[in-house]
């Protein structure tokens, strides 16, 4: 085959393509249908928004509807909210094909001026799902206590490599009859040392340590960068 | 006339309508329109020949009017048509025709041509309505049409393709259509439909069974980019867009409808709104699904 | 046959293609395509228009011609501005997986002038050059695209058995590769006649069906 350049191994394409500057950190956040993904993006853009500027990616299943949810709720303004149609099948727009999600964090980046953190919210797929690298920096799962307790225990790639595993809805432990001491143990045991949070976002619970997950990322980066 | 067309050519040969040779009937129209100096428009050129004739008709100063007159049935397999339109800068024409081409199978096997020739100056007003082409069964009838308008020059371009007469199958048809702006060409595009064209033409992402195809195209007129994108909805008879061209101020309306009687009425009323003085000329059109 | 051809075609090459229907979603809602047989006449319809054109496009990126020409011999022929943005947009998707897959500074250069998006068949072509590939590779690369899409997205949107679309695309085989032989002997007459040569086959249902499915509040596909 034709090739008329040295065998070197490519430059990050998956990185901006305009090059330099500041690039935001980009935070993944994946889980099941229902387990409260928007809800988190719309309590941590509340928490972080004085601090940072945040964009917003949503992968809805159906289009606009994770996107539009956090328009109405106003958690940020409109131009740092942005939709990618994921064509039915959400775990591959955020996994095996990145192209459209990147093509939306640059162009947030370049409608809404330098941002220090892109939020990606996967749309609502099973436990298999998780971030590209090309794609984010770190990730965040999101489970919920109603989707069963022994989802910890099952494991699968979401629960056991994500940077933090966030279980939501603990407000209805006792109503759906799920033992959070159990959830820990196996998420414990699942994750070697990868931190557990537990969290109760619409009943504006538990939000903080998330926030404060981020805000250790935030630094560490750059710290990184510096 | 068509006993006329009867009699089996040899040669060159002149006939009561037209100049008929071994490669079929030949017509062609020429047509410039300028200025008169007195705020109306002049034609200092208008000739008909073979099987086309052109007619001045009366119209409202301060532009011209202009009726293509088939001297002849229609283009037969083998016939080669041509008009060439010219308008100059600041001139004012409206054409017209008499009554549809319809295109019949000849006695050669090859296909018929009808060429068009648009040309716009600076300014120039240019209405190209004519009636409907229909590609009877059995025919064979290749269509170009080609607009090169000047910066500042307005055109409204309608055409009605109509595949096979009421309750006949269609004959072959390609027309196809290129308009250039200012040197820089900004739609081009053809439609092939009927028996030989190329497979799928009627399946569900060409003609879906629509027997009446329009196109309504709209150079520099400002109300045209105006328009809803989406002029009927998904139950409608006719199926229509209007869409925006890159490069220009251009709007290219697209229309299919289950027979020409249909088709007519929707252009008309797209084309009222695009040049509607009013700033918002968004009457009775339909605009989501 | 080279691998890369098999890499440019493949419907995991990471370039956004899976989020698109080729208009099969606005036909599946529309009732126009039902089952394998609606199926395949539509992807034969697509096929032989804007198929064809996209086909001959890229060919002629791949022999030489200049993209951004092509470029606008695109634009001319893509009358729909929503056609044209999703155009733009898969070749903007595509031109980052070609860089990474074949640098090349034709696809930079390529990047730097249309920093928004070629339009896609442009952008395969350039890449195909880069990859080392032919025009008529190029070509069949594209018009088996313009099958697949609708094909693939169609088992999603009908939940139509795997197996029937993958028997739908292996019976149009022999089509796609006539077209494909057909759009590079247009490239090769444009390169010597002027982009005028190039083919301007339309499917109006499908200009039509793209500028309704984008007004509609939901949808599974982009376009």
């Amino acid at each position: 085959m034709h090739q008329d350049h040295p065998e070197v191994f490519p430059q990050r394409h998956t990185m901006s393509a305009s090059g330099g500057g500041r690039r935001a950190l980009r935070v993944g956040l994946g889980g099941p249908v229902g387990s409260g993904k928007t809800a988190t993006v719309a309590a941590l853009c509340r928490a972080l928004r004085d601090e940072v500027a945040i964009g917003v990616v949503t992968n809805d299943i159906y289009t606009r509807e994770d996107a539009d949810f956090l328009l109405r709720q106003a958690v940020l303004a409109p131009e740092r909210i942005t939709a990618v149609e994921t064509g039915a099948c959400p775990h591959t727009a955020i996994r095996d094909d990145i192209s459209a999600n990147l093509e939306a964090v640059e162009d947030l980046e370049e409608q809404a001026g330098p941002l220090d953190l892109v939020l990606l919210e996967s749309g609502g797929d099973n436990l298999t799902a998780t971030f590209s690298k090309g794609l984010v920096d770190v990730q965040i799962f999101v489970i919920d206590v109603a989707g069963g307790d022994d989802i910890p225990r099952k494991g699968g790639p979401g629960v056991t490599t994500s940077d933090l595993l966030v279980v939501n809805k603990v407000d209805l432990a006792e109503h759906v009859g799920a033992d959070l001491d159990r959830m820990a143990t196996d998420a414990a045991a699942q994750r070697g040392g990868l931190p557990t949070v537990f969290t109760s976002v619409a009943r504006g619970q538990g939000i903080e340590p998330v926030a404060a997950w981020i805000r250790e990322r935030l630094a560490r980066k750059a710290a990184g960068a510096a | 006339m068509s006993g006329e067309r009867g009699a089996a050519a040899t040669g060159d040969e002149r006939t009561a309508g037209g100049v008929r040779t071994a490669s079929g009937v030949t017509g062609a129209a020429r047509i410039r329109a300028v200025p008169d100096g007195r705020g109306g428009t002049a034609l200092p050129l208008l000739t008909g020949e073979g099987a086309l004739a052109v007619r001045r008709t009366r119209t409202a100063p301060p532009g011209a009017a202009v009726t293509l007159v088939g001297a002849m049935s229609a283009p037969l397999g083998g016939d080669r048509l041509r008009v060439d339109v010219e308008v100059g800068a600041g001139a004012r024409l409206t054409v017209g025709s008499a009554a549809a081409t319809v295109a019949l199978p000849g006695r050669e096997r090859r296909p018929a041509a009808y060429d068009v020739r648009l040309t716009l100056a600076e300014d120039a007003v240019l209405h190209w309505l004519p009636e409907p082409v229909i590609a009877a069964a059995g025919s064979d009838l290749r269509m170009t049409m080609r607009a090169e308008v000047a910066p500042g020059a307005l055109l409204v371009l309608r055409e009605e393709l109509v595949l096979g007469r009421h309750g006949e199958p269609p004959g072959r048809l390609v027309s196809r259509l290129t308009l250039t702006v200012d040197g820089r060409t900004v739609l081009d595009q053809e439609l092939a439909a009927g028996r030989g064209a190329a497979p799928g033409w009627d399946g569900p992402a060409g003609l879906a069974g629509h027997r009446a195809a329009g196109q309504l195209l709209l150079v520099g007129a400002e109300g045209a980019t105006l328009l809803p994108r989406v002029l009927t909805t998904r139950a409608d008879a006719v199926q229509a867009a209007a869409t925006p061209l890159a490069g220009a101020p251009a709007t290219l309306v697209t229309a299919l409808a289950p027979d020409a009687r249909e088709l007519r009425p929707l252009l008309i009323r797209t084309l009222h709104a695009a040049l509607a003085p009013s700033p918002h000329p968004r009457p009775a059109l339909a605009t989501a699904p | 046959m080279s691998a890369a051809l098999l890499l440019l075609a493949d419907g995991r090459f990471p370039a956004g293609g899976h989020a698109h229907s080729g208009g099969a979603e606005t036909a599946v809602a529309e009732g126009r395509i039902t089952d394998a047989a609606t199926l395949a006449e539509f992807c034969r319809g697509r096929l032989h228009t804007t198929g064809l054109v996209a086909a001959a496009l890229a060919a002629a990126a791949t022999a030489g011609a200049d993209p951004l020409a092509l470029d606008g011999a695109a634009d001319a022929r893509t009358p729909s501005p929503v056609l044209r943005a999703v155009s733009r947009r898969l070749g903007r998707q595509l031109l980052r997986a070609a860089r990474a897959a074949w640098p090349s500074p034709a696809l930079d250069r390529l990047g730097a002038a249309r920093p928004r998006g070629a339009h896609q068949p442009v952008v395969l072509g350039v890449a195909a050059r880069a990859a080392g590939l032919t025009p008529l590779d190029a070509a069949r690369a594209t018009a088996y695209e313009a099958v697949s899409s609708p094909a693939t997205a169609t088992v999603r949107l009908l939940a139509l058995d795997p197996f029937e679309s993958a028997a739908v695309l292996a019976r149009l085989g022999p089509e796609v590769d006539a077209v494909a032989e057909a759009a590079e002997a247009a490239a090769r007459r444009a390169l010597s006649e002027g982009l005028d040569a190039l083919p301007a086959a339309s499917a109006p249902l499908l200009d039509i069906g793209a500028e309704r499915h984008a007004a509609w509040p939901t949808r599974l596909f982009t376009s």
